[in-house]
């Protein structure tokens, strides 16, 4: 295992949702998108982002895309012109994500 | 008609506020047939109101007759035609300006067309007395909490009137809340002749869209692997060479800056997505995990295999109402203990409007330390002592006087607070209005989209 941050081997965009915000990451293989499947679930995603979401976390995949979709419920203090908050679309919330840090199986990371 | 007929669709402008060398580069540095401007947001809907409320004559994007006059020559020439959203909640204004400004570049001959049935708020009271409900799309509320202070209601319309007005001959079609994709839809939907009916086809154009929506955020722009991308300056906007079948290329012009990648496109799909089989629009509903992608070449993205459902039976409605006003002022407090001095002038400045015999109350005061880790909070471990922090006060609510005086009392905790505030500039912060915004859901029936066209 390795320990890498997501932004070694992962992409990634969000924005706003009304008063969550979605985080989209991608990878570039089929082995590192299955494994990211398998482990990246909403409750490691929860863990994360506990004092920025303060509502659930909801997960899509598009493996077509080796991308999944993250809905951050309740992560914008109120979002839109409703909050006086720096980033009240959500548009860090990307980087955020991909700050996380993970042990990644070292065959995975040689593709 | 031939199979290999291409067509060519550039979005120029991502948002209300876009760089004003989007429109220019794009009909001038490569081929484009159709160019599009897509301005509106939430946001930009609410503050477009506020325009509106303060001068019959605005409520649209500004910007937009003054980026037609500096393409109108070229366009003509080379025959390329605009869709835009810039009609905002004032689509006729918005084509009186555009035209006064063709007329004033000596152009002629140019059709201008509205799309209009979008605003419904001088039909509010018809519709919801006539059975709809219009309750908030988030959490359900009852519309009866907020009517008597909606300042305006728009639907989100698709392409359908946009393909009619293409058919009466149309050059620049000016529209309200159209939906973003809709400008992209409409057009093939008219040069390829595809029916209404052929989802897989809108649904393609919708994912066309939805790439195109932010302009240079497909190209390069806010993309995570930002030390690949050069001469951001000269980033390309984007350009969809679209086929008869469906299926498209992203690309960009030649020799401009940025790069059109399977990941920068990639990035761009998960841009505000929901769930990605039931992407939902007035057109269609695509479904984004049938979404084949592969490098086509440099700078070429090739986009294929979109599948799509018949829409449903509802158009979404925004519904911007009055909901107070809010306040927020900046002042950079150095260290050593920039933390804890920021904290003594914020709660200094609620304390002396306390003095002016205005409460603000606790939960609608806001004080937020940038430097602190504000964006990751949790996500990584925080710098304890900064050297420097921006303290951001302010407060929401609905008394506007007390609000200012928050404004009045910011600078001068620079002379009576703690030592070496700065960097206050550009005077003291006013109130502005907070306009709320409310999603619902309006049955189609009652929703009749119309053009009317004009020659410039």
């Amino acid at each position: 295992m390795v320990n890498v941050r997501l932004l070694d081997i992962a992409y990634g965009r969000s924005g706003d949702k009304g008063t969550g915000s979605n985080v989209g990451i991608f990878v570039k293989s089929e082995a590192l998108y299955n494994y990211l499947e398998a482990n990246l679930t909403t409750a490691v995603v929860k863990e994360h982002f506990r004092e920025i979401c303060k509502g659930e976390v909801t997960r899509y995949e598009l493996p077509n895309l080796k991308a999944l979709n993250f809905i951050l419920e309740d992560s914008l203090s109120g979002g839109g012109s409703g909050t006086l908050i720096t980033d009240a679309q959500g548009k860090t919330h990307g980087m955020g994500l991909l700050q996380m840090r993970m042990d990644v199986p070292d065959e995975l990371l040689e593709a | 008609m031939s199979d290999n007929k291409i067509v060519r669709v550039a979005n120029a402008q991502g948002f209300w506020g876009d760089t004003p060398l989007g429109p220019r580069r794009l009909v001038e540095e490569g081929p484009v047939d159709y160019l599009t401007f897509d301005y509106l947001a939430e946001t930009t809907m609410s503050i477009m109101q506020k325009q509106r409320a303060r001068n019959p004559d605005a409520g649209y994007a500004m910007d937009f007759p003054k980026m037609v006059g500096s393409v109108i020559k070229t366009c003509q020439q080379k025959g390329i035609k605009i869709i835009a959203n810039a009609g905002g909640i004032n689509p006729s204004a918005c084509l009186a300006a555009t035209k006064a400004v063709i007329q004033e570049q000596g152009v002629t001959g140019v059709k201008i067309a509205t799309v209009e049935g979008d605003d419904i708020l001088e039909r509010l009271d018809e519709i919801i007395d006539g059975g709809e409900k219009l309750s908030n799309l988030d959490d359900g509320s009852d519309i009866a909490t907020i009517r008597d202070k909606i300042s305006s209601a728009n639907v989100y319309i698709g392409a359908r009137s946009i393909v009619d007005a293409l058919k009466e001959g149309a050059d620049i079609v000016i529209t309200g809340r159209a939906t973003d994709p809709a400008l992209v839809v409409a057009p093939l939907v008219y040069e390829f002749g595809w029916s209404m009916e052929d989802y897989d086809k809108l649904a393609s154009a919708t994912v066309m869209g939805h790439i195109m929506e932010c302009g240079a955020q497909c190209t390069g722009g806010n993309f995570v692997g930002w030390k690949d991308v050069k001469d951001w300056a000269r980033i390309g906007f984007p350009v969809i060479e679209a086929s008869q079948d469906g299926s498209f290329v992203v690309t960009k012009h030649d020799n401009t800056g940025g790069m059109v990648t399977v990941d920068t496109v990639t990035s761009q799909l998960l841009y505000e997505l929901g769930d990605p089989q039931n992407y939902l629009g007035p057109d269609c509903i695509a479904d984004f995990t049938t979404i084949q992608i592969n490098q086509a070449g440099e700078n070429r993205v090739a986009v294929s295999g979109v599948k799509g459902r018949a829409p449903t039976s509802t158009y979404k409605v925004s519904v911007a109402y009055e909901n107070g006003y809010k306040i927020l002022g900046t002042l950079c407090i150095p260290g050593p203990d920039a933390v804890e001095k920021a904290h003594v002038v914020a709660d200094m400045i609620f304390d002396r409007v306390g003095m002016h015999g205005y409460d603000i109350p606790e939960e609608n005061r806001f004080v937020e330390l940038f430097g602190t880790n504000v964006l990751y909070k949790g996500v990584v471990p925080a710098d304890e002592q900064p050297h420097e922090v921006m303290l951001r006060v302010g407060a929401m609510g609905k008394d506007k006087r007390a609000l200012n005086t928050l404004g009045i009392e910011l600078a001068p905790s620079i002379t009576s607070g703690p030592p070496g505030l700065t960097g206050f500039a550009g005077g003291r912060p006013r109130a502005t209005e907070v306009v709320g915004y409310w999603p619902a859901l309006i049955d189609k029936e009652l929703i009749n989209t119309r053009f009317y066209i004009e020659e410039a």
